[in-house]
């Protein structure tokens, strides 16, 4: 009989194994990635730094009872009587009642955190701007400033304040004075920076997005969560992309971030009033002999008819300007393709454009096509991309 | 905590000792450590230290540790069977806290050794799952963390499916090597010593052959043990690794056989020990608060420590003083009560615990009842008379609480598939968690498996040829 107390501050293996678990978790995240690109809780995280996801499996699967269907025994509080009921099943996810919801109807979710920086590293991992070209008279020199020391003597707009009041502590307290105060000249610190050159090839991304009427909340939430990754991951890739963000329903207009995030829709959709706004953009800003330069254009496809040969027209000029289009065509939730073959702009533009080389047309029916058709703009060329 | 506060606790150690020795408990020594809050949850999580390393464990430690570091939850102590025993004391604890923790682990460990279900235990399991571990951790090491990980996936996923009395079958193979142990010849450097004087003997014998292994008998209810010996496709590393798992697993069984008599008589004998201790007026109100704390009967579900406790007391007090009846039908003299629990601790299991000594009084001053759930969407009470009540509560304990699989057949269709049944009793599967760990079982065989069992009413078999599921 003892009693006794060891040192355990060497034992990890808890933590070891945790991070297995991480690992695991992980894993799960990107198989599941597809649902959880567009998934409601990041695309409306504002900003938060972690958001919480609904991940399948990570369970420990067993034989065991259906516990629905068991019975079982349970205490009361003296007064109890056959017939009373002490609970109400709650089915997991039916809260958000969407049409999808059906499909995967029983499943268990683990909601893991998610930091979003790092789901952002997973999706990006293999993306980046195709047909990225160096342009030679314009590869702009970014210079970056960059604080990187600390010095003893600088310029006092740059004081290191709270080095300077750590370093006063630690002389007072070699003096024996557990205080601070009486600053010296040998307490001060400034920050001192380097310039950093950082060559880079010039690039614009021209994200234009139809807000017409038939524009209905699911498609424009397609739209929207494609555009949330693809302007966050250009942001992270890149330090020198600009983006010109383009809403149009007849009339196309240049509009700020905010309002091509937030706009309601209306009216009907002339697609060439978009494609034009973008070339005189382009000629007025951005000479294709120094910018690279990426137009992204979505849709439901639902075009004025009378507009489509001047919307053919137009895309051609895009694609024999620019490095890549990019078009993604949005359908009726869950409904697959039965609207694939009619008049919709993208059978238009796969029979009509006479440059397809550089033309990347994508259909989204789907929450779950989101991360396959970033794979498809951004992915590497001429490699399948596992979707 | 202060070296004072260290000596006083082993001042209390000795005394509590003595107090449960006068009581007729009958404790290994016992060793108590006090451990910083990760390392009494990882002791928590992986129920013995030392395991091998497995995501699921981790994945106990996080939630188990989220859950103390926001004040959710808490555990006291950790108790392991092992002689000597080992109890782990939270660092955080109060003095008074850890004197009750101290009763309540002797009473756990008088409960290891004495009852009849732990009597094959193993009680060197620290040792033996430590180089578990490091064998695991070879394995790793050889074949890849991913592919030890994969395949543990598959083991863990049936690992409750052994039989609790393997020892017998352990028995038998033991008295067969030593037959065969006669016959063999050695090859160590120095073994052809012991040869000389036997070989005489072994020119006699023929050499033993496949033909001898006894015939395998189905069906088969420890299916750990079944797969580890006939699957047709594991390397000899996962043989082992399946036999560690088994192993680790015989020496849990009992303690998930025996979950409420444990924690009840470990409950009664606390709260004995402390009122005989000379605690303080604040002390013993502390004490109090914890063992209601303990004791407390948790609405809508069952407290096995509560459960257990009461059943004890009550059979006790039926023993010392029976009524009229009792004493003429049963002939129980009265006062043999101590005796009785005794008597009870030593032989019964949860199953037999309930079955035998759950009573009508008792049920109705529990207010115990069966619930279900109606129209798939309220649980609703459903059943109130006692024998039912206790029936339903012995057959929801009965195999732990796990679905009885057993093996059928191992050369199903002549085409060595591996079939399976389920022992319905009424309750069904978890189809989705069946299917999946139907993939598992699969990983281990190798080939084809079925498993049969009740959907609806309806005799179904599951299927999965490591492609597709399929079912008729």
């Amino acid at each position: 009989m003892s009693i006794q107390r060891n040192d355990w501050s060497l034992q990890r293996k808890g933590i070891i194994d945790q991070e297995r678990h991480k690992d695991r978790v992980k894993e799960a995240i990107r198989k599941n990635l597809g649902s959880i690109v567009s998934n409601e809780a990041i695309i409306l995280s504002d900003g938060k730094r972690t958001v919480k996801v609904p991940i399948k499996a990570l369970d420990e699967y067993k034989f065991r009872f259906n516990y629905q269907k068991g019975k079982h025994v349970g205490q009361g509080d003296g007064k109890t009587r056959v017939g009373d009921v002490i609970g109400r099943e709650s089915r997991p996810g039916s809260g958000q009642g969407t049409g999808q919801a059906g499909q995967d109807a029983g499943a268990d979710y683990y909601e893991a955190e998610v930091n979003i920086d790092e789901l952002a590293a997973l999706i990006f991992e293999d993306l980046h701007l195709p047909y990225l070209e160096e342009k030679a008279k314009k590869a702009v020199q970014s210079r970056k400033t960059q604080f990187n020391e600390i010095r003893r003597t600088g310029v006092i707009a740059n004081l290191d304040k709270r080095r300077m009041i750590l370093e006063n502590i630690r002389r007072n307290a070699r003096e024996g004075k557990a205080r601070f105060g009486d600053i010296k000249k040998e307490d001060l610190r400034f920050k001192t920076w380097e310039e950093v050159m950082r060559y880079e090839s010039n690039a614009v991304v021209i994200a234009m997005i139809d807000v017409s009427g038939s524009m209905g909340e699911f498609k424009k939430y397609i739209a929207r969560s494609f555009y949330f990754w693809m302007v966050r991951f250009l942001r992270t890739k890149y330090d020198n992309v600009e983006i010109v963000f383009i809403s149009h329903h007849t009339e196309a207009k240049e509009v700020t971030e905010e309002q091509f995030f937030t706009q309601g829709e209306s009216g009907g959709t002339v697609v060439s009033s978009a494609y034009q706004l973008a070339l005189d953009i382009i000629k007025q800003r951005y000479r294709p002999s120094d910018w690279n330069i990426y137009p992204f254009h979505f849709s439901d496809g639902d075009n004025y008819y009378s507009d489509n040969e001047e919307a053919v027209r137009l895309a051609d000029e895009l694609i024999a300007t620019c490095n890549l289009f990019g078009y993604g065509e949005i359908g009726e939730e869950g409904s697959s393709s039965y609207r694939r073959s009619s008049g919709a702009l993208l059978s238009i533009f796969s029979d009509r454009l006479q440059h397809k080389d550089r033309f990347v047309g994508v259909r989204i029916d789907d929450k779950e096509d989101v991360y396959p058709a970033l794979k498809q703009f951004f992915g590497r060329r001429n490699v399948e991309t596992p979707a | 905590m202060q070296d004072k506060e260290i000596k006083d606790l082993e001042n209390a150690v000795e005394q509590i000792w003595e107090v449960a020795r006068g009581f007729g408990l009958d404790p290994y020594p016992t060793n108590f450590e006090i451990v910083p809050a990760t390392v009494m949850y990882e002791v928590g999580s992986y129920a013995l230290p030392g395991r091998y390393s497995h995501w699921t464990f981790g994945k106990t430690y996080h939630r188990m540790k989220t859950m103390y570091d926001f004040g959710l939850s808490k555990i006291y102590e950790v108790v392991i069977n092992t002689n000597p025993a080992y109890g782990f004391l939270l660092e955080t604890n109060s003095p008074i806290q850890n004197k009750m923790v101290i009763a309540h682990v002797l009473g756990h460990v008088d409960f290891f050794k004495n009852n009849s279900y732990f009597s094959k235990t193993n009680r060197r399991m620290v040792e033996s799952v430590s180089t578990h571990a490091q064998r695991m951790m070879e394995y790793e090491f050889k074949h890849g963390r991913k592919t030890v990980e994969r395949f543990l996936d598959a083991v863990l996923a049936i690992e409750e499916h052994i039989d609790p009395y393997f020892f017998i079958k352990r028995e038998i193979p033991i008295a067969e090597e030593k037959r065969r142990a006669e016959h063999r010849v050695k090859d160590g450097p120095y073994d052809d010593l012991w040869l000389l004087d036997k070989s005489a003997k072994a020119a006699k014998s023929p050499e033993t052959t496949d033909d001898d292994k006894p015939r395998e008998r189905l069906p088969e209810k420890d299916l750990l043990y079944y797969l580890m010996k006939n699957s047709p496709s594991l390397a000899p590393w996962q043989r082992d690794a399946i036999a560690m798992v088994h192993e680790e697993m015989e020496y849990f069984v009992p303690q998930m056989q025996t979950k409420i008599m444990n924690e009840g008589w470990a409950s009664i004998w606390h709260a004995r020990i402390m009122r005989e201790l000379d605690l303080s007026d604040n002390d013993h109100i502390e004490f109090a608060n914890l063992h209601s704390g303990v004791v407390s009967p948790q609405k809508g579900q069952l407290n096995p420590y509560y459960l257990g406790f009461k059943i004890y007391e009550d059979i006790e007090r039926r023993w010392n003083e029976p009524s009229k009846e009792e004493r003429e039908k049963f002939g129980r003299k009265g006062n043999e009560g101590r005796e009785k629990i005794f008597e009870v601790r030593e032989l019964d299991n949860d199953v037999s615990f309930l079955r035998n000594y759950l009573t009508e009084e008792l049920c109705e001053e529990l207010d115990l009842f069966v619930f279900e759930l109606v129209e798939e969407e309220e649980w609703t009470i459903t059943e109130k008379r006692w024998e039912k009540v206790r029936d339903q509560l012995v057959s929801n304990m009965t195999n732990f609480g796990f679905p009885y699989l057993q093996v059928e057949d191992g050369d199903y269709n002549g085409n060595r598939e591996l079939f399976m049944k389920h022992n319905y009793e009424g309750t069904e599967l978890d189809m989705r968690y069946a299917r999946k760990a139907l993939e598992h079982v699969y990983t281990l065989w190798g080939r084809p498996v079925h498993l049969e069992t009740v959907i609806d009413d309806e005799s179904t078999v599951l299927h999965f040829n490591g492609d597709e599921h399929g079912e008729d």
